[in-house]
């Protein structure tokens, strides 16, 4: 294997102990960053669905607050928000480099695209499914967690995974500026040092970890289209076998 | 018992304001089967929401067994004097059980999990739930669908589970939003039979909302009749089909039983209906007491009339029978007036649709006399 690599891509294998590293700085700060981001994302997508003209708790000062400062941060490009943010990030956690500090703007360049993906996703749920469930005694929190998001499972692990691979998008940009990670290992040691191996089997390993994100998603959304992810069965033993 | 009193509801629209319900007062007794009918856009749909308060009436009293005396005020609702809390709104809806056009169940969860889903929460324990949910499922005879999902049932089962969902935390009072609407004829039958089933068995007041006549025919025991936001005629079935006063109402009977051909003969101009000189083309309803009485063929023999039917009908509705006919009667015209004058006297209403008097050879525009 060693003997492979050193043959078919050896500037990478010369490499390959920075190779290692910055791949687990991109998974690292792609998972912190997904994280905190699908939290605060899923937080907002729920608030302006619900405090919407037409939602279940009406709030339009909140919704055109939170509607107006999603379009701000969505209209800046990423790259333009990370220098932007330098300050900010500096005061929060101390440090604008390494993974540390791409972890912020990461999450400030993910947030207002998933929450607006969120708010597309729930919207999509059948406002009879909803009257249903409040005709049948159901408050904010009920219709929230028992009709919202659970009937928006499939769609909301549609635009999860867009957003997934969105966010590897950006973390290889927060690379530039000094976090680490695949991004940054294919410029400085790929491209600048003229190692075209190097770029492409980056190129190689992004495109294999958007395969396989983009399969998971499309799959769990398929299979949690109209039925439950997981089934308990409550069909009399003696009925077993039937289905 | 529900009772209404003067109940408003307005939709103030970018398009302008909508009067959905105007000034609605009705009681609706316990246990009965209640009606309600009207044209799409007449204001049923939203009445019905706000008796759950799913939509909040604007003005206007509805009492309610069991919760008590909810007067509206500027679009809010006041329990017994005091502004109800969303809890409180919350508990009162879960009294009532609904069913909807489009069922509305929840596509990811089990017919189980659907029929459980108003029993969650409440302090059940996992297997009074399950106990429940059998019991009702069994009575909507869908036992062996406990674990499909919605997207595996046909249109009517999803209805029974809609039903067996509505009736799990044991409601007195059960509203039906068109729930049949979307349903074929057959599924329709069913539907309408497993409410008045529930209605029987359980005690369960139902009120049901329906632009179908048939439909309320068929289980109805009261009716009213909405126009533009309005209550335009109420009473038992058999009065609004035995003796229709308002035009909207006569339309909905006309629409349910074979006499409804008669307008469209009318509007045609057809044949069959054309009255020659000396002719007139009259209408009979007999109702309970004069149907089974051989008072038609009386007055011809006894006013020498003779008699064309073109349509008749006749049924039962709550086990009274109901008749309609529709003929040209020739003769003498003393004395087909005097024949009619018989038939009024026994209770049959007789109403002259066109008279081709002896001088007008085209029939004449509709004059109504009874």
């Amino acid at each position: 294997m060693e003997e492979l690599m050193r043959q078919i891509t050896p500037n990478l294998y010369l490499y390959r102990d920075k190779f290692y590293k910055s791949c687990l700085a991109t998974a690292e700060m792609f998972w912190k960053a997904g994280l905190i981001a699908g939290l605060i994302g899923l937080m907002l997508g729920i608030l302006l669905v619900i405090t919407k003209k037409d939602g279940i708790a009406p709030k339009p000062l909140v919704y055109q607050a939170t509607n107006l400062v999603i379009n701000i941060f969505r209209s800046v490009p990423f790259i333009i928000l990370l220098i932007f943010l330098i300050p900010l990030t500096r005061a929060v956690v101390g440090t604008a480099i390494n993974v540390k500090g791409a972890i912020l703007p990461l999450v400030f360049g993910t947030v207002p695209f998933y929450s607006r993906q969120v708010e597309v996703a729930l919207s999509g749920v059948d406002p009879g499914k909803v009257e249903a469930a409040r005709s049948m005694g159901s408050g904010t929190a009920g219709l929230i967690f028992r009709v919202y998001l659970r009937e928006a499972v499939p769609d909301l692990l549609r635009v999860t995974t867009v957003t997934a691979i969105s966010l590897i998008g950006l973390t290889t940009m927060a690379g530039a500026v000094g976090a680490g990670g695949i991004g940054s290992f294919a410029i400085n040691y790929g491209q600048n040092q003229n190692h075209p191996d190097i770029v492409n089997v980056c190129v190689i390993v992004l495109l294999i970890v958007t395969f396989i994100l983009q399969s998971l998603g499309n799959g769990l959304s398929r299979r949690t289209t109209n039925r439950g992810l997981l089934n308990r069965s409550h069909r009399a033993k003696e009925k077993e076998g039937t289905v | 018992m529900i009772e209404i009193r003067e109940l408003n509801k307005t939709f103030r629209l970018k398009t302008g304001d909508v009067e959905a319900v105007r000034d609605v007062s009705l009681t609706i007794g316990d246990g009965v089967i209640y009606g309600v009918i009207g044209s799409s856009g007449a204001g049923k749909s939203t009445l019905v929401r706000c008796l759950n308060l799913l939509e909040i009436p604007d003005s206007g009293t509805i009492i309610l067994d069991g919760v008590g005396e909810i007067v509206l005020k500027n679009g809010k609702p006041y329990l017994n004097g005091k502004e109800m809390t969303s809890r409180q709104q919350n508990d009162m809806r879960r009294g009532i059980g609904m069913i909807f056009q489009h069922f509305n169940l929840l596509d990811r969860c089990t017919v189980f999990e659907n029929v459980a889903y108003p029993l969650m929460h409440t302090g059940r324990s996992r297997k009074q739930i399950e106990e429940r949910v059998r019991e009702l499922l069994k009575l909507v005879a869908l036992e062996d669908k406990i674990d499909g999902y919605p997207s595996q049932l046909s249109g009517g089962q999803k209805q029974r589970v809609a039903i067996a969902r509505a009736l799990a935390a044991e409601p007195r009072i059960l509203l039906s939003d068109e729930a049949t609407s979307a349903l074929d004829p057959e599924a329709t039958e069913a539907i309408l039979s497993l409410l008045q089933e529930v209605n029987r068995k359980l005690g369960v007041t139902v009120v049901l909302i329906t632009h179908e006549m048939a439909v309320i025919k068929s289980i109805a025991d009261r009716v009213a009749v909405m126009e533009d936001g309005r209550v335009v005629e109420e009473g038992s079935v058999y009065e609004i089909f035995a003796d229709p006063q308002e035009k909207i109402t006569r339309k909905f009977v006309a629409s349910s039983s074979l006499l409804g051909k008669l307008d469209r003969l009318l509007e045609e101009d057809a044949e069959l209906v054309r009255v020659r000189p000396g002719e007139m083309l009259v209408r009979l309803m007999f109702q309970k007491d004069c149907v089974g009485e051989h008072l038609l063929t009386t007055a011809a023999r006894r006013y020498g009339f003779d008699l064309n039917i073109i349509l008749a009908n006749s049924e039962y509705l709550h086990g009274s029978p109901i008749g309609g006919m529709a003929g040209i009667i020739s003769g003498d015209r003393e004395k087909i007036e005097m024949g009619l004058a018989f038939l009024r006297e026994n209770h049959v209403s007789a109403e002259v649709i066109s008279d081709g008097r002896a001088d007008e050879a085209d029939h004449a525009e509709s004059l109504p006399v009874s």
